[in-house]
């Protein structure tokens, strides 16, 4: 390991500017001054205070949970069913039919966001919190598919080929069999997905009319010099939370490849 | 057999059905109207109509400040992912060569933990650290280095850059790597009984047998930098735009449903395009140095 004292270093350094950005939150959240700057001026929690004191912020946080919750459960349905059939399934067309499901990985978010609304409002619908969980069910799907995907390749056909053998219908072996080997990667599926509803700005921003959500909110007060603490200690919030789903999501998805008796080939998408 | 088969197939598409419908209603079904919408006249307040037209792709050629944008957004995303892509090279490099097998998903998941945290956030940190007296002008202020504000962040295109490569770098990472993964180690290994350097080896072996990855790295820079918003959006209070600003400007502001759905179809052959040749260029580099 110690072979390439270079390659090691340049690593180290691309980690640094990868993640310099995030230190920066918990050194600032807990700053106690309105000036956003180094030399630093001793502990407070005043900015933790004022994001708990926030009406509005309360507000935003509710509609991204209620948003974040829908997706990710929506998408991850239509994730089984777009996996299962790709995985269990012969069928004709099926590329092109999961070219049009996976779409949206390769298609620019503003592109997809803007033909939406363009229909949207021509059809004279209003837009609300509804409007932005159906655009991003779209943009979620995918990462649900992906995962999803993988986790019903990992399973054994064998194991469904024999309970049928032995008497259980389709369904109950989907339901016996197949649904508790794969519960991993729903799992993970689940998280990963919630995570990226939470964190999306584009659609919540254009398909909710100025609705009140979480990043649509974070982006504007980020415009106000005197709001930058607070921000930095919701930042900090969001980052450990954001990192706890993710750790649980890897560790159901390494439950689930260990289970079905795979070998791990790396993390995430 | 043949029976089977069809059991199959029906089982198969019942399946797929509720995706496939979903996408279909909510991403064809749009995107056709878009294509529609581009070739109609457009009136006020976001109504389109006959007859049929192809001014709204003439005016994109016409007027000097549509082809400047298109160019800008090209050529910013274009920079932002060679930038992105070189750094992520010798990093998955590391990572697949030189770290154990056992540590591998840990550094993995080092490296892609900043990508899970709000991107509004990450971009919006930057206006903290290079803004307007954020911390690079405040800290060299104080420390009496500077008498005035930088200001980094109003630097318009090299702003723009520095801020997307940083938040579009671990999406580089992955795909790269599992190339590299694939690649037989044994071959290295005979490529240096066979007395290659290390470096020839590299260059003749390891380096082609991963292009597949960076295409795939390209792409999935390429991509969504170019539609990028946000960025541009902030950098220097919105005067640089790129092609989502434009787009919005068209629909949203300017209420132009018609020409700003031409600007959304251009766009989108555009970034099909340019990702189609730099697949070729990839794939020529790759069988070049053969």
């Amino acid at each position: 390991m110690s072979k390439a004292p270079i390659l090691k270093t340049f690593t180290l350094l691309y980690l640094a500017f990868l993640y310099a950005p995030i230190l920066l939150l918990p050194i600032f959240a807990f700053n106690d001054s309105k000036v956003v700057a180094f030399p630093l001026q001793g502990l407070t929690l005043q900015w933790f205070r004022e994001l708990f004191a926030d009406q509005n912020l309360q507000i935003a946080l509710k509609n991204s949970l209620i948003i974040a919750l829908s997706v990710s459960t929506l998408s991850t349905i239509l994730g089984i069913f777009a996996a299962r059939s790709s995985v269990r399934y012969k069928w004709k067309g099926k590329g092109p039919v999961l070219g049009l499901i996976m779409l949206p990985l390769v298609l620019p978010e503003m592109i997809a966001a803007m033909a939406l609304l363009v229909v949207l409002l021509s059809l004279g619908i209003q837009l609300s919190l509804f409007t932005i969980i159906l655009g991003q069910v779209l943009i979620c799907t995918p990462f649900a598919v992906a995962i999803l995907t993988s986790a019903f390749q990992s399973l054994d056909r064998s194991l469904e080929e024999a309970s049928m053998d032995l008497g259980e219908t389709q369904m109950s072996t989907f339901r016996l069999i197949v649904l508790p080997l794969v519960m991993p990667g729903i799992l993970a599926s689940f998280l990963i997905t919630f995570t990226i509803s939470f964190d999306e700005f584009i659609i919540a921003n254009f398909l909710g009319s100025g609705k009140p959500v979480l990043s649509v909110y974070i982006f504007g007060q980020f415009r106000f010099p005197a709001k930058v603490p607070a921000m930095l200690a919701l930042g900090t919030i969001l980052v450990v939370f954001s990192i706890c789903l993710l750790a649980i999501a890897e560790y159901f998805r390494r439950r689930g490849i260990a289970r079905t008796g795979g070998k791990d080939s790396g993390g995430f998408l | 057999m043949a029976q089977t088969n069809s059991s199959e197939a029906k089982s198969g598409w019942l399946l797929i059905s509720p995706p496939a419908i979903y996408a279909g209603l909510l991403l064809a079904a749009p995107l056709a109207t878009v294509v529609i919408y581009s070739v109609l006249t457009g009136g006020s307040g976001g109504s389109v109509g006959l007859p049929v037209t192809a001014e709204n792709y003439a005016a994109i050629v016409e007027k000097p400040i549509y082809g400047a944008i298109l160019w800008r957004s090209l050529y910013i995303s274009l920079l932002v992912t060679l930038v992105t892509v070189v750094l992520a090279y010798p990093v998955a490099y590391f990572v697949s060569f030189h770290v154990k097998p056992v540590r591998k998903s840990l550094w993995l998941f080092m490296i892609t933990i900043p990508f899970w945290t709000s991107y509004i956030i990450r971009v919006s940190l930057w206006f903290v650290i290079l803004g307007y007296d954020g911390i690079v002008d405040q800290t060299l202020i104080s420390l009496g280095i500077l008498d005035h504000q930088l200001n980094i962040a109003s630097y318009g295109v090299p702003a723009i850059i520095i801020i997307l490569a940083h938040a579009y770098a671990p999406f580089a990472v992955l795909p790269i790597f599992v190339s590299l993964e694939k690649v037989d180690r044994s071959l290295l290994e005979a490529g240096q009984d066979l007395g290659e350097s290390r470096w020839m080896t590299f260059l003749r072996v390891t380096l082609p047998l991963s292009i597949p990855g960076v295409i795939a790295a390209v792409l999935i820079v390429f991509i969504p930098t170019v539609g990028d918003y946000v960025t541009p959006k902030l950098v220097g209070d919105g005067k640089v735009p790129m092609i989502a600003n434009l787009i919005e400007t068209q629909l949203l502001k300017l209420r132009d449903f018609a020409q700003g759905s031409a600007l959304a179809v251009v766009s989108m052959v555009m970034v099909g395009l340019v990702s189609v040749v730099l697949v070729m260029v990839s794939k020529r580099m790759a069988g070049g140095s053969k």
